[in-house]
């Protein structure tokens, strides 16, 4: 594609420069830090003199410090990222005046959208990357445990879900930038997003699950629990950030043996769970979490393309 | 001059939503010439431009720069003619050498010689001694210059100049036009210019067009219009005079 490393080259300088990237990446290094400095103690605390279980570097990343884990962390606050690094990116050009000088260049139309949208998905995985090389390295510490192979596949394959989910946020963030005209604008839609997707959607299931289940009598208890757990598990699948946390649960936790806690327990599952209390191995946990993966992809695919649509059939002078 | 077309519309017609922009649009420039692009503000000429771009898609009608559709061919189109827009589109925040530079690189241009010919375009246009400074603190007239700089860059064959001369001073406004004075001579550069200043465009037009609500009502050389109007061809008559005319009787 004619002109789309010059685009990328360009978008990341000015990414680089720009203050709100630098004030952004400071505040998550320095939250990511803190929280695994914080739980980097604490498992040292508890492992004092007992046996290392197995996978403990991995810990790192999932039982919570004071507040949050880095999983959690990287779920509620990641979006933010992809939504700050997107969420101007074609109306600033468009009220610069900068947009047609770029499109009276020699080039086709969606290397311009193409060249941003990759060049916001190189400056996540630079973000991600390098935080997680700092937390890692933090780790080896403060625990003083050196991660095994299988424990660092993992968390590459954490890595690559992590920069998947935060460029969910920026096709979003890309999308309402070619919707809306004003940068401000398009700044608010998009944070109403973040707030409805991690706040009310959960509610909302909640409130939905119980509205359809209150009204059953007569019937089992357990049935009528398992049917509100199943409604709020389907419909929390709206949420970018219930995929999130479902698509690694298994892969950071080798332990967890679904995405979801299980509810209601009977004695049969719970022989079960205890002959097979080992971790689940690499590749299992992989097949656990390949539909949540793949939603998320999807997801960011779809995204992407309506924006894509919807930039490439707009008029230039559209006032 | 003016023998073989290098701009050619027929009537071409943009209809927006709620208003026909651009009306039947039928006319032609010839290589090397300047033609100039007059009517009031509004009138269709950006949108006309535009549409000889591909920037805009033709609701109807045809037209061919260089020999090139551009609704079909837009890349060969934009990569030999180049375009001022009226406010210029410059990133505030680069200076004018890493402007030029980006665009030398959506061009495909590489090399070393980039570097040569944007140390000349910006001397042939006197930005040398302001190239390091960030086009945000440039004066209107100097980003119009490097808007002139960017077609020596490209060394278009055709350049759309959208209201150059809008909003300068007299001094820079007529640096400006020597500078595109220049191009046509120099460079045997075919301009498309649209201004309202109109005895700059008498001074250096080869052939003017008269646009008045999305139609073209007149076309042709000075002395043309001025023997259509009032009956008998002499300079007598100045472009204001003419336009005047046909703006009333519009």
């Amino acid at each position: 594609m004619r002109g789309i490393k010059a685009i990328i080259k360009k978008e990341l300088s000015d990414h680089f420069t720009s203050y709100r990237f630098i004030i952004i990446f400071s505040m998550i290094a320095m939250v990511s830090l803190i929280t695994a400095y914080m739980v980097g103690l604490n498992i040292r605390q508890e492992l004092k003199e007992v046996a290392k279980p197995r996978f403990v570097f991995l810990m790192l990343f999932t039982s919570s410090g004071a507040m949050f884990s880095l999983v959690q962390f990287v779920s509620f606050f990641g979006p933010l990222v992809g939504l700050i690094l997107g969420f101007d990116t074609i109306n600033r050009e468009r009220n610069q005046g900068t947009l047609s000088k770029l499109l009276s260049q020699p080039i086709y139309r969606d290397v311009v959208i193409n060249g941003k949208f990759l060049a916001g998905v190189i400056m996540i995985a630079i973000m991600i990357l390098s935080i997680m090389l700092v937390i890692t390295g933090l780790g080896l510490l403060v625990v003083g445990v050196i991660p095994g192979a299988e424990e660092l596949g993992r968390i590459a394959i954490y890595l690559v879900i992590s920069i998947i989910y935060i460029s969910l946020w920026l096709a979003v963030a890309i999308l309402f930038s070619i919707l809306f005209r004003s940068t401000a604008t398009s700044a608010l839609a998009a944070l109403a997003i973040w707030i409805f997707f991690s706040f009310f959607i959960s509610m909302g299931a909640n409130v939905l699950a119980n509205a359809i289940t209150g009204g059953m009598t007569g019937e089992d208890r357990t049935e009528v629990i398992l049917k509100n757990a199943k409604i709020v598990n389907a419909f929390s699948l709206f949420s970018p950030m219930k995929l999130y946390s479902d698509a690694t649960a298994t892969i950071i936790d080798p332990r967890r043996k679904s995405t979801r806690s299980i509810i209601a327990v009977g004695p049969l599952e719970q022989i079960s769970m205890s002959r097979f209390s080992g971790p689940l191995p690499l590749i299992q946990s992989i097949l656990v979490v390949t539909p949540y993966l793949i939603s998320l992809v999807a997801l960011t695919v779809i995204c992407f393309a309506f924006s894509y649509a919807v930039f490439m059939k707009q008029e230039i002078r559209s006032f | 001059m003016g023998i073989h077309p290098v701009i050619e519309t027929q009537a071409l017609t943009k209809r927006y939503l709620h208003q026909l922009a651009v009306d039947r649009l039928t006319f032609t420039v010839g290589e090397g010439e300047i033609f100039g692009f007059l009517g009031p503000n509004g009138a269709g000429k950006t949108t006309t431009i535009l549409m000889l771009m591909g920037l805009t898609e033709p609701t109807s009608g045809k037209a061919s720069v260089l020999g090139f559709d551009p609704s079909r061919e837009p890349i060969q189109i934009k990569s030999k003619i180049g375009y001022l827009q009226e406010n210029m589109g410059f990133y505030p925040d680069l200076n004018a050498r890493q402007m030029l530079g980006f665009i030398a690189e959506l061009n495909s241009l590489s090399g070393s010689m980039v570097e040569e010919r944007i140390a000349g375009a910006l001397e042939t246009v006197g930005l040398i001694g302001e190239a390091d400074k960030k086009i945000g603190a440039y004066s209107r007239g100097m980003r119009q210059r490097l808007g002139i700089a960017e077609l020596l860059i490209k060394d278009s064959k055709v350049a759309f100049l959208d209201e150059p001369t809008l909003g300068l001073d007299p001094d820079a406004s007529n640096r400006m036009i020597d500078l595109i004075q220049s191009l046509s001579r120099d460079r045997k550069m075919t301009i498309l210019i649209s201004s309202h200043l109109l005895h700059q465009i008498q001074k250096i037009c080869h052939r003017v067009g008269i646009m008045i609500k999305g139609k073209m009502v007149a076309q042709g050389s000075l002395d043309l219009l001025a023997q259509e109007k009032f009956g008998i061809g002499n300079e007598k008559y100045s472009l204001e005079e003419i336009y005047m005319k046909y703006f009333q009787e519009a």
